[in-house]
């Protein structure tokens, strides 16, 4: 396979020595097949062992690697080098998380989202095991099966505006899992997410850029889970004025 | 949920949060009201290697299936050296873990009733393998991990890397740990320790394990003075694609897909007859080292290889079941398995030895458990059946939680200065040691990728004396040489340089018990093909190895197979 050359241009910071993050230039050899992550460990195994960033799978199924490349969100795992279309690869952090080093930052704080959530299945009665599982037709998977398949890679977070201007908003895959598990046929949980998803740091703080779903590596458009919630919760809203009696269910 | 430690000890501490350290940490925490758990992990628990899991998930659900049936495939697979009472165990408790993961919100696959749907899967005699198209590992990997977020009383650590054990008198009394972001060592104090870090994958050079799969949890139990067992049992996936190493699932072939050589042949049909695609993984991968050896494979450049061919399967039904077989291959080979053949060959991908355990995951360590591919209890014997290793991570997790749980509610906290002891002697050897050592020649990567290249080319699919014994000479060496790693990286935080060298430095205990184990087994059995003992010889051999630390080589032992109700027969598909 014929060898080329590209420059690796890496956002470096690195708190123990770094004031303020700079780029690290380097120039390696890559092949067609070689995607940015593997770029990345070619460095680190043979030019700079101290350039840092997470990686696991290599084939888009864990979610660790999201960076910037040339300004795009990406898993850096299943972008080829020959598919940025540049002499120059530019790899930087995913923006709207604090860095911890280089590649590396602080997811810590959309774990909190998610448990605020209540991702898992909510119910009043729980069936007994002996009595085997819920039925669900391939139909009522359906009904959740686009966003049950978000891998949590959190490119959605930095492609977020809302996001960006306020750390505080609840945001798109938090939000996508909601919704995944109250369109759940086995799941009863629905009021007391959308109570969460309906604070002032929730759902009606996005205002539909729909970034989140350009950027996902796995269609799970949560743009479109979150504008679903906004329907669910104003049915819901609406229902509480006018039948203000009928139990939440 | 929380994700800091606000105690320093714990009533059990699982090392590792993929399927079977998830499956304990909530079996511990539903069986005592009064457990608290601490889930160490090196990684957020959901990027654990159980995410790259494909294909299913083996249970008798069906009329047309039974116990007994699950028990013969299983144990046939594994060339009879399965523990025959470990696998009756495994078989009758798998229904009602696919039953729970169901009623925690697993969207497995179903049929137009709305009933769990089953495939077909090597080795086993019918559809028993439940799954969530192929991406059965990726759901139950998140479906546990949000399920865990239910209970306060398990509390995360996250992106913490367990560096060894505490022992006090002859009991574990916690771990020693490295919290990555802050770069600092930390004693966590437990009742009870559960190892549940997967596999070892990464001592090969080519295979479809992540790269977090390095053995540690086999590592941290073998210096404890555990034994390893059968760790001469290493799987080769015969579906890897060429380069990446990365896994096209068994239920490629489940569904109906075709192995062919370059002149188009089934050529299964002169191997595997009666099981043809369906066959057990050892045989397969073996078939088709056969077909590259005689000239009949592709060339191309990583090497020779065979070909899997869906194309009569249709779009629809490659859309529905195998989705990310055809993204995988569209992404990484630029293949479209609907018009084109998926280039394979066999990769390294699962290890069926690991921590001497019996079946509620207990070792020779009081207070130290191990489960799913880090335990060996042994269900899987010489060669394990796809589609049994989620279960057996989900039984034998549930089982080991439990019964920590218990262990738990007998025990007292740790007292005693061993802890402390500890953590300053971990501190000299990391931080002083590795990390403050100036000079040195030798680079992780470099000593890595030899390692990986010496296991690939003299321990892979098939052994011999010669080779065996010269690898384990040259890994004596590398562990000499590993003494002069230089780390370049000087910093605290993040320094995942460090956590390489540690890692690298766990993979070469877990590749010498590898290297001696197959050096003492003299036949071939399941997945360990010995080229100068090409016979089964169960006079000598129907027993487990067990590898023990010891002051230079590991000392080779040995413990009887548990045989009741199926007697060894020759095995023919």
């Amino acid at each position: 396979m014929a060898e080329r050359e590209v420059v690796f241009r890496v956002k470096r910071y690195r708190p123990e020595r770094d004031a303020a993050p700079t780029y690290q230039d380097y120039r390696i050899p890559y092949t067609d097949d070689m995607v940015v992550l593997d770029g990345l460990n070619y460095i680190k195994d043979k030019m700079d062992s101290t350039l840092t960033f997470r990686w696991s799978c290599r084939m888009g199924i864990c979610g660790s690697c999201g960076a910037s490349v040339n300004g795009k969100l990406r898993l850096t795992c299943g972008t080829f080098i020959k598919d940025v279309r540049s002499k120059t690869v530019v790899v930087d952090p995913m923006p709207n998380f604090p860095i911890l080093k280089d590649l590396v930052v602080d997811f810590d704080d959309f774990l909190q989202k998610l448990l605020e959530v209540k991702p898992f299945i909510l119910r009043d009665e729980e069936r007994p095991l002996s009595e085997g599982e819920y039925l669900q037709t391939p139909e009522e998977i359906e009904a959740y099966r686009q966003q049950s398949m978000c891998i949590n890679c959190m490119l959605c977070y930095s492609a977020c505006p809302v996001f960006g201007a306020s750390e505080h908003f609840i945001g798109p895959a938090a939000s996508a899992l909601a919704y995944r598990y109250i369109r759940d046929s086995r799941d009863e949980g629905a009021d007391a997410r959308l109570d969460v998803l309906s604070t002032k740091t929730g759902i009606w703080e996005c205002t539909f850029v729909g970034e989140c779903s350009v950027v996902c590596p796995k269609d799970v458009d949560p743009a479109a889970a979150i504008q679903n919630l906004k329907v669910i919760a104003s049915i819901r809203h609406m229902r509480q004025l006018l039948l203000p009696k009928s139990a939440p269910r | 949920m929380r994700t800091t430690v606000d105690r320093s000890t714990f009533d059990i501490v699982v090392v590792g949060g993929g399927a079977a350290g998830l499956r304990a940490a909530i079996a511990a925490v539903e069986a005592d009201p009064g457990v608290r758990v601490g889930v160490v992990s090196k990684v957020y628990p959901m990027r654990s290697h159980t995410v790259s899991a494909e294909g299913g998930t083996a249970a008798v659900l069906k009329d047309y299936d039974n116990f007994d049936l699950h028990c013969f495939d299983t144990i046939k697979g594994s060339d009879y050296l399965a523990d025959q009472d470990a696998v009756e165990f495994f078989v009758r408790k798998c229904p009602e873990e696919i039953i729970r993961l169901e009623h925690w919100g697993c969207p497995w696959s179903r049929d137009p009733d709305g009933r769990i749907a089953q495939r077909a899967f090597g080795g086993m005699s019918v559809k028993r393998t439940v799954f969530a198209a192929d991406k059965v590992g990726f759901h139950i990997l998140h479906t546990l991990f949000q399920t865990t977020m239910k209970y306060d009383r398990i509390e995360r650590l996250d992106e913490w890397f367990v560096t060894s054990l505490v022992l006090e008198g002859h009991a574990v009394s916690g771990v020693i740990a490295m919290d990555l972001k802050r770069g600092e060592l930390a004693r966590i104090g437990a009742k009870a320790v559960l190892l549940a870090t997967g596999g070892c994958g990464r001592v090969y050079e080519f295979t479809t394990n992540g790269f977090i799969k390095t053995g540690d949890g086999m590592a941290l139990a073998y210096r404890a003075g555990v034994a390893l067992k059968d760790m001469e049992f290493v799987q080769f996936h015969p579906t890897a694609l060429p380069g990446t190493g990365i896994l096209i699932t068994e239920a490629a072939r489940g569904e109906g897909g075709y192995l062919v050589n370059k002149d188009g042949e089934r050529f299964l049909k002169r191997y595997v007859p009666e099981k043809m695609e369906l066959g057990p993984r050892d045989i397969l991968s073996r078939s088709i080292m056969s077909e590259i050896r005689e000239g009949r494979s592709f060339k191309g450049p990583y090497g020779d290889f065979v070909g899997l061919d869906l194309r009569h399967l249709g779009e629809e039904t490659i859309d529905r079941k195998l989705p990310m077989v055809r993204e995988l291959a569209e992404q990484y080979v630029g293949i479209d398995p609907v018009r084109e053949i998926i280039p394979v060959r066999p990769g390294q991908h699962y290890i069926m030895g690991g921590v001497h355990t019996n079946a509620n995951g207990e070792t020779s360590l009081p207070g130290l458990y191990a489960i799913g591919e880090t335990a060996c209890v042994s269900i899987n014997g010489a060669n394990r059946l796809g589609s049994n290793s989620l279960s057996e991570c989900l039984v034998f997790g549930a089982a080991a939680g439990r019964s920590a749980a218990a262990y738990a509610k007998k025990r007292g906290w740790p007292q005693g200065p061993a802890g402390k002891e500890a953590a300053r002697s971990e501190e000299a050897r990391i931080f002083d040691g590795l990390l403050g050592r100036e000079g040195g020649s030798e680079t992780v990567a470099g000593l890595r990728v030899e390692m990986q290249q010496l296991m690939e080319q003299h321990v892979g699919i098939y052994r011999d004396d010669a080779r065996l014994r010269e690898v384990c000479g040259i890994l004596a060496k590398l562990r000499g040489r590993f003494a002069s790693i230089r780390v370049g990286d000087k910093d605290r935080v993040f320094n995942t340089e460090l956590t390489a060298v540690l890692e690298l430095d766990f993979m070469l205990d877990v590749a010498l018990t590898i290297a001696h184990s197959a050096l003492s087994r003299h036949e071939s059995r399941g997945a360990h093909s010995r080229t100068d003992f090409p016979k089964r010889d169960d006079e000598r051999f129907l027993k487990h190895t067990l590898a023990s630390r010891s002051d230079a080589a590991p000392r080779i032992d040995s413990v009887p197979v548990t045989i009741t109700r199926w007697q060894p027969a020759a095995r023919a598909y």
